[in-house]
């Protein structure tokens, strides 16, 4: 049965999945993207080879809370210092970064250090993902 | 302190995003944002695109907002896509054609979810529209959900609506059914480089042909606001049908695109702007405008009187109707009756 939409006015978590970078591969971030909406945030898609300052204003036009990035080409130690960097400048601090995809175990905890929020390998699952983003968020 | 609204009139585009947030969910601080940045609105031409899915109006809204940037206007864009029904997320994907646009500071992409609403716009579109008025945007496009026939909610809003075709959706018949065409202020064939091209425009003009050209009237309260044009004896179709202003009637254009390649965009751009001075000339604008503002007073003013209604009647009151009504020992409009006299039985 379809629920009744409520008209009242809520807060729903806004969530910009990107990919930055020139892979090509974006099977994971459709999937992630997916298991977001269906736990019902508003999920912004930004489709493949975004460069960080592409990333960055989207977020910032579109007010999101959370950012996922979805890296695969083993790039993130550039990439993603670039973002955090960019959104800082923006103003906007209070937006979470996770990042999906293959990050070897030793980048990890540079990445947490730089305020990364949550770090997914192959095999994560999409329930804790959301988990996270809603704990992040809160 | 300078608040928000005062920032994003400085044209601030941190806080711009932040107001459009605080609109769309309908807090206290957005509507007070929107007090205060209400009296800078109207200057804005406010251009809707519609169409069915698929048909190609994200990657035309990017390519019209590229040709409008060669003018120097400043263009904001408002991309509306579905919200789910069960869960109450949604998946926006506009962005995803719209990449030409990133970089630019004269552009701002703003997307949304319907959150309900079902007439292809989201109910607080038109707020995050006058957001946009506000600080300063000329031409302010707004994509609807991918609609059918009868989302036609974006021609109450818009000034200038498009609606996009593309070849192989549907015969002469479904372009003669009421709804979506005849809202079209220009008619746009996208994807003009598929088979069938020939035959849609046919069926498009040939629609035209038929339509007598009256002025457009939007039914309101059931009944209908008086045109300011009238008359006129145009005959549509001559001249490839395009958009004049020699007469005091418009006759809808059907302009042929190729959104991917950049064919008949900058035709299509120069029809818009003729039909936002036919507006002027025929002092369509204004009725259009008060016929906007008075709905989306309606809007308010219906929710507001709803919200006192909850607040006056006591839940477990209505319960008791609702029970009523459910053992039919009332009907709904006794029960309508009953509260808002606010003697139940």
């Amino acid at each position: 049965m379809v629920k009744e939409q409520s008209t009242l006015p809520e807060k729903k978590i806004r969530v910009l999945v990107a990919k930055p970078g020139l892979d090509g591969h974006d099977r994971g971030a459709k999937v992630v993207a997916r298991a977001l909406r269906d736990a019902g945030m508003e999920v912004i898609y930004t489709g493949l080879r975004q460069t960080p300052e592409m990333i960055a204003e989207a977020a910032l036009q579109e007010d999101v809370d959370v950012v996922g990035l979805s890296i695969l080409s083993g790039a993130h130690m550039a990439l993603a210092p670039r973002i955090m960097d960019l959104l800082k400048a923006n103003g906007q601090t209070n937006v979470k970064v996770f990042i999906g995809g293959i990050v070897p175990d030793e980048d990890i905890p540079r990445l947490m250090e730089m305020g990364i929020a949550g770090i997914y390998g192959p095999g994560a699952s999409t329930e804790d993902i959301v988990k996270d983003i809603q704990n992040a968020v809160k | 302190m300078i608040s928000l609204a005062e920032t994003v009139l400085r044209g601030d585009r941190l806080a711009l995003g932040r107001v459009l947030t605080l609109v769309e969910n309908d807090t206290a601080d957005g509507r007070a944002a929107l007090e205060v940045l209400f009296p800078h609105t109207g200057q804005a031409h406010l251009v809707g695109v519609t169409g069915a899915p698929g048909t190609g109006k994200s990657s035309l809204v990017n390519r019209l907002a590229l040709q409008f940037r060669t003018q120097n206007k400043r263009v904001a864009v408002v991309a509306v896509d579905p919200s789910s029904p069960f869960t109450g997320g949604a998946l926006l994907g506009d962005r995803v054609r719209m990449k030409d646009l990133s970089g630019d500071t004269g552009v701002f992409i703003r997307s949304m979810a319907s959150r309900g609403s079902i007439g292809g716009l989201a109910q607080a579109t038109a707020s995050m529209v006058q957001i946009f008025d506000a600080a300063g945007y000329e031409i302010i496009m707004i994509e609807t959900v991918g609609a059918g026939q009868s989302e036609v909610d974006i021609a109450r809003l818009a000034h200038t609506t498009l609606v996009v075709e593309a070849p192989g959706l549907g015969d002469d018949i479904q372009a003669i059914k009421a709804g979506i065409l005849e809202i079209a202020d220009i008619i746009v064939v996208n994807k003009a480089d598929r088979p069938g091209v020939e035959n849609t425009e046919k069926a498009l003009k040939s629609m035209l042909e038929l339509a007598h050209p009256a002025p457009r009237v939007f039914s309101h309260h059931g009944g209908t606001i008086p045109p300011t044009a009238r008359g006129g004896s145009a005959s549509p179709g001559e001249g490839q049908g395009a958009g004049k202003t020699d007469t005091n009637i418009w006759i809808p254009p059907v302009q042929r695109t190729i959104a991917t390649d950049g064919t008949g965009i900058a035709e299509l751009a120069q029809q818009i702007v003729k039909h936002g001075e036919y507006l002027r000339l025929s002092g369509d604008w204004t009725v259009r405008e008060r016929a906007r503002l008075e709905s989306e007073l309606e809007a308010a003013l219906r929710s507001a009187l709803m919200n006192q209604f909850h607040a006056r009647v006591p839940e477990e009151q209505f319960g008791r109707v609702v029970d009523q009504v459910l053992e039919r020992s009332m009907s709904p409009s006794e029960a309508v009756r009953a509260l808002l006299n606010g003697r139940p039985k």
